[in-house]
């Protein structure tokens, strides 16, 4: 980046006045879409996200059936106004990598082999982008098959922890992603309330062993503040029903 | 049909020597397959490779030309890399456009070389803000017999590291080599439940294409890392893979001195 570098630490806080562990304000609601059979709208900061999933239902192209289990298929996409520079509608590479590594980290999760033949289809769209917006998609996806009532062995939470000005920090926003040194994004199996396993780890830009070990910790700790609001979406939209 | 049945026995059998702390070929886990790296085989390509692991081969070659940089970043040089699994490799790639293995596999060596900071990109500044020099890595896979990942990342910097910047052709000065300044090594790992081997083998892989890779540069820094497939893992696994990239990273590096 020629670009000027600002200052991304300024007396121990970082530019939005937050502490170095500190997750952006989130807000997730459950069952925001009528046509869809689990649905979920997400911000993180100043990323918007909808997510939709279809299914368990038929799968099309037929061939792509499988007799013994549901086929999972996660589509990650960017809308054209989501980010500064109009982006060029459709997949792109990067759009295209993300979609496989988030569904890898469902296809574990999911019990797939209660549904044979059919296809569970995840659909999430960034409205506004800025910065982790492949984890916060996954939060959302997650609500999201939660509410169409896909049965799962846990649930996925992700956030990523990045490098910048020498100092890991949680949950990057858009200057932070930019200038920062290193970004890891993480998602994580959490299984009755405990995390249970990694469901997805990526790692760009440069760091000590010692800092991702010390990057993992911090997502950890993050991960479950997110958790516990998906579970508060969740709860809130079947209270509401009852009450109904 | 009878690949399925072939690939069910494989399955099996490796998943039982895996039983008795075994792999099918008898390696250690932590052991790669013979490597071999040639390079400057393509005398039309400005930087080239091949590189064999075991079975598996794949070229790499480097060309450059001039070209427009980006707006954000007008005196640095540009990396594209790109990877082709082209149907002579495997019975199972297809001709097309590329697919989320081959655009994965291309991104996954990109970010080695590009935040390891492997390729000088200030000192490939032809005009600034008008001209600066494109390197182009393309990765051609030849024969898939498992780890294409880490034989493509080790055929890319190896390609780049006999490259040379064509000025002359282009009127721009003189011939230079391409300035390398690190040396990224990816390792691969397949988790098989508690297990991790190292460089899997294709019939290896028939349990599941459960890989991790994780690429370093010459101070043991990580610079990429990536968790393909569809599992997961634990976080003393995660230390375990990391040691073991880091320590077999070191000793592939050693073939890279020679080049």
């Amino acid at each position: 980046m020629s670009e000027e570098k600002p200052q991304l630490i300024v007396n121990g806080k970082r530019l939005d006045g937050r502490d170095f562990d500190e997750l952006r304000p989130i807000k997730i609601e459950a069952g925001v879409l009528r046509r869809a059979d689990g649905s979920c709208y997400l911000e993180m900061g100043r990323n918007k996200i909808i997510a939709a999933v279809y299914g368990p239902r038929e799968v099309h192209p037929r061939h792509l059936q499988d007799p013994s289990r549901a086929v999972i298929r996660y589509r990650y996409n960017m809308a054209p106004f989501s980010v500064e520079e109009r982006k060029r509608p459709g997949p792109d590479r990067r759009s295209i990598e993300i979609s496989k590594v988030s569904r890898e980290a469902f296809e574990p999760i999911i019990m797939k082999e209660l549904f044979p033949r059919s296809g569970i289809d995840v659909f999430v769209e960034v409205l506004q982008a800025d910065a982790g917006t492949r984890t916060a998609c996954m939060n959302a996806a997650s609500v999201a098959l939660v509410d169409a009532g896909v049965a799962m062995k846990g649930i996925i939470t992700a956030v990523a922890v990045a490098k910048v000005d020498g100092q890991l920090v949680l949950d990057p926003m858009k200057e932070e992603d930019n200038y920062g040194e290193a970004d890891v994004p993480f998602a994580f199996l959490i299984r009755n309330s405990r995390i249970e396993s990694i469901a997805l780890l990526q790692m760009d830009g440069r760091m000590t062993v010692d800092e991702v070990k010390k990057g993992l910790q911090m997502a950890k700790r993050g991960v479950m503040q997110i958790y516990e609001m998906q579970r508060d979406a969740i709860m809130r939209k079947y209270y509401t029903e009852e009450v109904e | 049909m009878g690949e399925d049945i072939l690939m069910d026995i494989k399955r099996d059998y490796v998943l039982s020597r895996l039983g008795d702390g075994e792999r099918i070929d008898g390696r250690r886990f932590d052991e790669f397959r013979p490597i071999e790296i040639q390079t400057n085989i393509i005398s039309k390509a400005e930087g080239s490779a091949l590189v064999k692991i075991g079975g598996t081969q794949v070229v790499v070659g480097v060309k450059l030309q001039p070209g427009e940089p980006f707006p954000d970043a007008p005196d640095k040089g540009i990396i594209i890399t790109n990877a082709e699994l082209v149907p002579l490799a495997s019975p199972t790639f297809e001709p097309g456009p590329p697919d989320e293995n081959s655009v994965e596999l291309a991104r996954v060596v990109d970010r080695g070389i590009r935040e390891s900071e492997a390729v000088d990109l200030t000192k490939l500044c032809i005009d600034e803000g008008e001209k600066v020099w494109l390197i182009f890595i393309d990765i051609h896979a030849l024969d898939d017999d498992g780890n294409l990942r880490d034989a493509s990342a080790l055929a890319a910097i190896a390609a780049i590291l006999t490259a040379t910047v064509p000025a002359e052709q282009f009127g721009v000065g003189d011939d230079f080599p391409l300035p390398v300044r690190d040396l990224p090594v990816s390792v691969t790992s397949l988790v098989v439940g508690d297990k991790a081997l190292v460089d899997p083998s294709r019939d290896e892989i028939s349990v599941g294409e459960y890989f991790m890779t994780i690429t370093t540069d010459q101070e043991d820094n990580i610079v990429a890392m990536q968790k393909s497939g569809a599992y997961t893992f634990s976080e003393e696994k995660f230390y375990e893979l990391i040691n073991v990239s880091v320590t077999k990273a070191r000793e592939i590096r050693r073939l890279l001195k020679d080049v």
